[in-house]
């Protein structure tokens, strides 16, 4: 089975996020990036299904700047077999990333592709869902658990779903695509060997153009803004105050 | 020199993270217990630190000085205890073996060393030789095939954990100095080695050091590194600057760790109605530990390149040594000074930081030891 897992890079979450002076953007200016942490989870388990025997072949994708190579790099080191880069400058929206990701499923058919549920830049949670439309997959978003055999039919996966008040239990055949959520696993720390080793594994690019995809934006940013800081709370020293505060100041009772 | 800058940041982020994940918020725990926990151990085998700088046919990742440095750096982010148990593999335990074993000796412990299969420790100090290291009095007499040692070795660290000692021994006893001196990899189980208590040390808990003493301990002629008489500890000897630009990296990471705590908690605490990090007094602090830091670890990383290029730094190697270890020691007093009385409180990393790091002014020579190496390569050079 080979498995199709897309990766971005992002801002470490680690760094405090800082707004251009000019509010046109986020100041990527000497920022630390990183891959996004869903997307490492949705490495991770392409990586426990290969070991586990489901998987024969991971290849990892990504969509970005040339810089972009190096979560392609962590994502080799971490265990996947090869490595696709639709290298592009230009800001890519979800519909366009999905876009991209169809026409490289397309060449890789691959049984499965895992993406991670949101990116932690933008936290817009479309790409996957947007990519299975496209592609005419079945979708497992917000996965806490991806399951082969062990009672599921052959060339069906079972994606156990975090959804608001439980959790949801889908079979889907394949080829699907699967996202993913906090809890699907932890993802591991790569061994250092491997990371030696992951500059020899192979990795090639693609431009949109050579997929047939144009990936001019349909949004124009306006402006970005830090959140309104957090003004002070008060103490009240009594429970009738409180309940007189919401009535009469916060208008909320 | 770095071999691949791309590959070169993966793996330092890769390292970073797993010290502020995994080691940092344990940091507490090991000083408490004095016991690096399991678990940690074999995340550290798993990820494969303890085969920095063994070469890549042994299953290490043979990282040049440039990137041991920069490797060392992070890693002196964390209690030192964590470095100091993946250190002996990384250094004196395996250096012997790597720089003249034979191809048997190589490939006999170098791949286990790499993976941390086994610990190496270096049995060099003795009660009555610490820096005048060459006066050592143990010795190793030939025996038809074999050679019998007798001896005591102090302050061994890893030696409670140790799988191979690389033993420095006297084989000529004729020989005053370092050319009566040969290297001997001793396993651990033989017949004849006691290991001493645990020593009770100022910090760094968690990494233990204790006597190694060698009680007519019959090992065979093939277990001299080389397999010549008077070759191991003149080579040990080369190969001290990288030892020495190691421990001023992890100084300078060391000392990096306490100025962020310090600047966080300035940032944080306040007094007078303002954080104190908005006082001059403060500030002063702050910057002072911020450009000692950055010089040295400029040192470090010009001395660690030029020895790449193949270059004799001796004397930069000392240089870096001294001023990084001596910098962090001022660095943590300043980082304890700006906590406060909250500084001499354990519940702050700082007050063990400040006692953890006295170390580094210590071991891999003394800072006088260093001034006595830069000052004699000076007047050599003059004269020359």
């Amino acid at each position: 089975m080979k498995v199709l897992v897309a990766v971005k890079r992002v801002i470490d979450y680690n760094v405090k996020i800082r707004v251009k002076p000019d509010h046109t953007d986020v100041d990527l200016t000497n920022v630390k990036m990183a891959m996004n942490p869903f997307c490492e989870i949705a490495v991770e388990e392409a990586v426990r299904l290969k070991e586990k025997g489901v998987a024969t072949e991971i290849v990892a994708v990504t969509v970005g700047p040339k810089a972009a190579q190096e979560q392609l790099r962590t994502a080799l080191a971490l265990g996947a077999d090869r490595a696709i880069h639709v290298e592009t400058d230009e800001r890519v929206e979800s519909l366009a990333v999905a876009k991209l990701l169809k026409a490289v499923v397309d060449e890789e058919q691959p049984d499965l592709v895992i993406l991670g549920k949101q990116a932690i830049d933008t936290d817009n949670n479309q790409t996957g869902q947007m990519l299975a439309a496209l592609s005419g997959m079945g979708q497992g978003t917000f996965a806490s658990e991806v399951a082969f055999g062990d009672g599921v039919e052959d060339g069906y996966v079972r994606v156990t779903r975090e959804i608001d008040g439980g959790l949801q239990s889908v079979a889907l055949k394949l080829p699907a695509v699967v996202t993913t959520d906090l809890r699907l696993n932890e993802p591991r720390y790569a061994k250092l060997p491997d990371i030696m080793k992951a500059k020899k594994k192979p990795l090639d690019t693609r431009t949109p153009e050579a997929l047939g995809v144009a990936v001019s934006s349909g949004l124009e940013l306006l402006k970005v803004e830090t959140p309104a800081e957090r003004k002070g709370g008060v103490k009240v020293g009594s429970v009738d105050e409180l309940i007189d505060k919401l009535k009469n100041e916060a208008k909320v009772l | 020199m770095i071999r691949d800058q791309e590959t070169m940041q993966i793996l330092l982020d890769s390292i970073r993270s797993f010290i502020n994940e995994a080691l940092i918020p344990r940091e507490e725990e090991v000083s408490e217990t004095d016991e690096i926990p399991e678990d940690i151990i074999s995340q550290m085998r798993d990820m494969g630190l303890f085969g920095l700088t063994i070469p890549e046919e042994f299953g290490g990742l043979g990282v040049t000085m440039e990137e041991e440095v920069n490797i060392a750096f992070e890693l002196g982010h964390t209690s030192p205890a964590f470095r100091s148990f993946i250190g002996t593999n990384n250094g004196i335990g395996s250096i012997g073996i790597l720089l003249d074993g034979t191809d048997v000796q190589k490939s006999t412990y170098l791949p286990r060393l790499a993976s941390g299969d086994i610990l190496g420790a270096f049995c060099l100090t003795e009660p009555d030789s610490g820096s005048d290291a060459a006066s050592l009095r143990t010795t190793a007499v030939r025996d038809g095939n074999d050679y019998i040692i007798n001896g005591t070795k102090r302050y061994i660290t890893n030696a409670p954990h140790a799988g191979i000692f690389t033993v420095m021994a006297r084989t000529n006893p004729d020989i005053k100095g370092a050319k009566g001196i040969s290297a001997f990899i001793v396993d651990s189980d033989v017949k004849g080695i006691t290991i001493g208590k645990r020593d009770k040390k100022m910090g760094q808990k968690g990494a233990h050091t204790a006597d190694v003493i060698f009680d007519n301990v019959r090992v065979p002629a093939s277990a001299l590194i080389g397999e010549k008489e008077g070759v191991g500890f003149k080579t040990a000897m080369k190969v001290l600057d990288k030892g020495r630009l190691h421990i001023a990296a992890i100084a300078v990471g060391a000392a990096e760790r306490v100025l962020e705590d310090s600047l966080r908690y300035a940032m944080e605490r306040k007094q007078f109605g303002r954080t104190i990090s908005d006082f001059q007094l403060i500030q002063g602090m702050l910057a002072d530990s911020k450009a000692e830091i950055y010089a040295a670890k400029c040192m470090v990383l010009d001395a660690a390149r030029k020895r790449d290029e193949g270059l004799d730094v001796s004397t930069e190697a000392s240089c870096a040594k001294m001023f990084a270890t001596e910098m962090c020691s001022r660095v943590a007093d300043k980082g304890v000074q700006i906590h406060g009385g909250a500084g001499y409180i354990s519940e702050y990393a700082v007050e063990r930081f400040y006692r953890d790091v006295r170390l580094f002014r210590l071991y891999e020579g003394t800072t006088q030891i260093q001034q006595v190496i830069i000052s004699r390569n000076m007047i050599r050079e003059a004269e020359a």
